[in-house]
């Protein structure tokens, strides 16, 4: 069964049974207002502190982008493919899917930055992240309840599906 | 010409959060922020800022500060900074002022001149967590008497009831058009009404066919320019309001600008793309009572005689005599709407200085419509200024069978009254036609705050009117002895037909 949690949950818990999750956008009430970027950011920084994140410390790269083009836009991120590209491409074995949860997620410490993985991606949804050394991506914060962007999109232009 | 207008509003921001994410830059339809790359920091025009609070709600480090600019000439009562900036704008342009919203100056607000009465002692307080507490109201023609016929068990109501609204909660959502809002605000004004088991008014621009299918919970509005009313219209109703004023600004019509008549707009006001949408001032098939009568009943005939008529007026000096006339023509629900009844665009000085508090208005009609022995014939509906449960209560006890509420709605959804509709440039998606502006009001998000607000106000009401020792809306209405003026003299005390605390 499918259920939607929108932003209205509580996201400060974290996903304590791994659930398989996909973010989906919702490009009529998307504003483009990027918080989900925004937000992404400070997930993925040392210390998650907004301020911090963007003032004093290595900005992490954003693992969501928003597409826009006048008044239509989106918010992309890893897409989490059933056949994922990325996994079938990568020549270290970094990139795996995970059996449980579905995840596509990159290992670091495997991840040798060939960038094979970023040329197959179908949406551009990997990028050489904070180092430069190693291909980063969305990976549905997993300790998260709610991803936050998901978690901090004013209009609930993302949605949170349990799959 | 150089302009000699100050800034209405000042901006700090606080450059430790700010951390030039650039949220501010985009929410802003005015274009008071702006990113300079070279230099690493954010810009600003205050003079553009319209104050709507967009950019500080949505900036996620607090970094913003809206305030009215402090800035103001010598302490001068009569001179005031508003009065200034108003002749400098006409000075400079030689137009006419315009504005939205309803009335902003500071006549008295009676609600807030009145206070409720509550069970001690002698007659007990009801609990409504633990005791069934009705809110439901009708609203509709009520027969003089009822006839019974049949026998015993087989006793059955003769009398042949008008056609009624049912209400779960004595609030209704004010006529609003499609052209002044977006499409958005007004579906999320159908689901909530549908929701909370009330009516939401489609206001005079007609009704979005995608909207049809919230029929049992609309009311469909005819008004001086006759936008998008064809058969299918009247048929997409649960009933029929006839607005021959508006509190915002009686006695003058609507003029929506040709800029804001889109596809969508111009084939549900059924008039040519781009074309400015004129209300005239009076309808002009109707210049008397009679007038009036034939036109409340061509619309009953029309629907079938399966619909509620209401007719709309601005409350004005004589309206307690108007809604004699509205009654008598057979309309089934009066309503009125008091001076701080909201708009997209009405001249300032209209807005402000045109029409009478809706508390004296609704006091001054109820008492008439007894006094002639046909309150019963219609129900009376107010509008214009409705803040919260407390007025709705207020309303009821004064005489009222309910209340609209449209600035409250609107500010449910997100809007700040910053009094700038008649732009078409809403940054929270409300009074607004530019996609990349409209999108802002997700419909799901505007239907549930809607609905939030309503379930509020209804649990507020049942308190108040537990603590009263009542369990139904209905014993509380026009019972006036629950209410008492608080420093009101006393022609307002009589005008309101009630007495003074301590009395």
């Amino acid at each position: 069964m499918r259920s939607t949690v929108s932003n209205g949950a509580d996201f400060a818990r974290t996903r304590v049974f791994k659930k398989m999750i996909r973010i989906y956008p919702r490009e009529d009430v998307c504003i483009g207002c990027r918080l989900c970027e925004i937000h992404c950011i400070v997930q993925h920084s040392k210390s998650r502190n907004i301020i911090k994140a963007f003032k004093s410390e290595r900005r992490p790269r954003k693992r969501v982008e928003v597409e826009e083009e006048g008044h239509v836009s989106f918010a992309l991120q890893c897409r989490h493919c059933e056949e994922a590209p990325c996994v079938t491409a990568c020549l270290s074995g970094a990139m795996s899917k995970d059996p449980k949860t579905g995840a596509v997620n990159n290992d670091p410490e495997r991840c040798i930055g060939c960038w094979t993985c970023i040329l197959v991606c179908p949406y551009g949804a990997i990028h050489r992240v904070e180092d430069g050394h190693v291909a980063g991506k969305c990976d549905l914060c997993p300790d998260r309840e709610v991803p936050a962007c998901v978690a901090n999109c004013p209009n609930e232009a993302l949605v949170m599906e349990e799959v | 010409m150089k302009s000699y207008l100050l800034p209405e509003f000042v901006i700090d921001r606080d450059d430790f959060r700010c951390i030039r994410c650039e949220v501010c830059v985009r929410q802003c339809a005015n274009d008071v922020h702006w990113y300079d790359e070279e230099d690493d920091a954010c810009y600003l025009d205050e003079t553009k800022c319209v104050g709507c609070q967009r950019c500080a709600t949505l900036c996620p480090t607090s970094a913003l500060t809206v305030r009215r600019n402090p800035a103001s000439n010598p302490d001068n009562a009569n001179w005031t900074m508003d009065v200034l900036m108003n002749i400098y704008k006409q000075a400079e342009t030689g137009g006419v002022l315009l504005t939205g919203m309803g009335c902003d100056r500071d006549y008295p607000i009676y609600w807030d001149r009145m206070v409720l009465d509550a069970s001690q002692v002698t007659n007990p307080s009801i609990d409504p967590l633990r005791e069934p507490m009705e809110l439901r109201t009708y609203l509709g023609a009520k027969p003089d008497a009822l006839e019974i016929k049949g026998e015993g068990a087989n006793q059955r109501v003769k009398t042949r009831m008008a056609p009624q609204l049912k209400l779960e909660i004595p609030v209704m959502f004010s006529a609003i058009s499609y052209g002044a809002v977006s499409f958005n605000t007004c579906e999320s004004l159908a689901r909530a009404a549908t929701e909370a088991g009330t009516y939401w008014n489609t206001g005079e621009g007609g009704l979005h066919s995608k909207l049809y299918k919230y029929k049992d919970h609309t009311i469909c509005q005819v008004a001086s320019g006759r936008f998008g009313v064809h058969a299918d219209y009247l048929e997409a109703a649960a009933a029929l309001e006839i607005k021959i004023g508006q509190g915002a600004k009686p006695g003058i019509g609507g003029h929506l600008p040709g800029e804001k008549v889109s596809a969508e707009i111009s084939r549900t006001r059924m008039i040519p793309k781009g074309t400015d949408a004129l209300s005239p001032a009076p309808h002009h098939d109707i210049y008397s009572i009679e007038d009036l009568s034939q036109l409340i009943y061509a619309l009953k005939e029309a629907s079938h005689w399966v619909k509620p008529v209401s007719v709309k007026i601005a409350a004005v000096h004589n309206s307690a005599a108007i809604a004699s006339g509205i009654v008598r023509a057979g309309a089934d629900i009066v309503v009125l709407d008091g001076i701080r009844g909201g708009t997209g665009a009405a001249p300032t000085m209209i807005r402000d200085n045109v029409g009478i508090p809706i508390e004296l208005a609704l006091a001054a009609a109820d008492t008439r419509l007894r006094a002639e022995g046909i309150r019963n014939r219609a129900s009376v509906v107010v509008a214009g200024g409705i803040r919260s449960s407390a007025d709705v209560v207020k309303a009821i006890a004064l005489g009222a069978d309910a209340c609209y509420i449209g600035t409250a709605a609107l500010v449910g959804m997100g809007c700040h009254v910053c009094q700038k509709c008649y732009t078409g440039k809403c940054n929270w998606g409300i009074a607004t036609q530019d996609p990349y502006l409209a999108k802002r009001l997700n419909p799901d998000i505007g239907a549930r705050r809607l609905t939030n607000l309503l379930r509020g106000w209804s649990h507020e009401i049942q308190e108040m009117l537990g603590g009263m020792g009542i369990n139904a809306i209905e014993s509380l209405r026009g019972n006036r002895q629950r209410l008492r003026g608080v420093g009101l003299s006393r022609e307002e005390l009589d005008i309101l037909g009630i007495k003074h605390a301590g009395e």
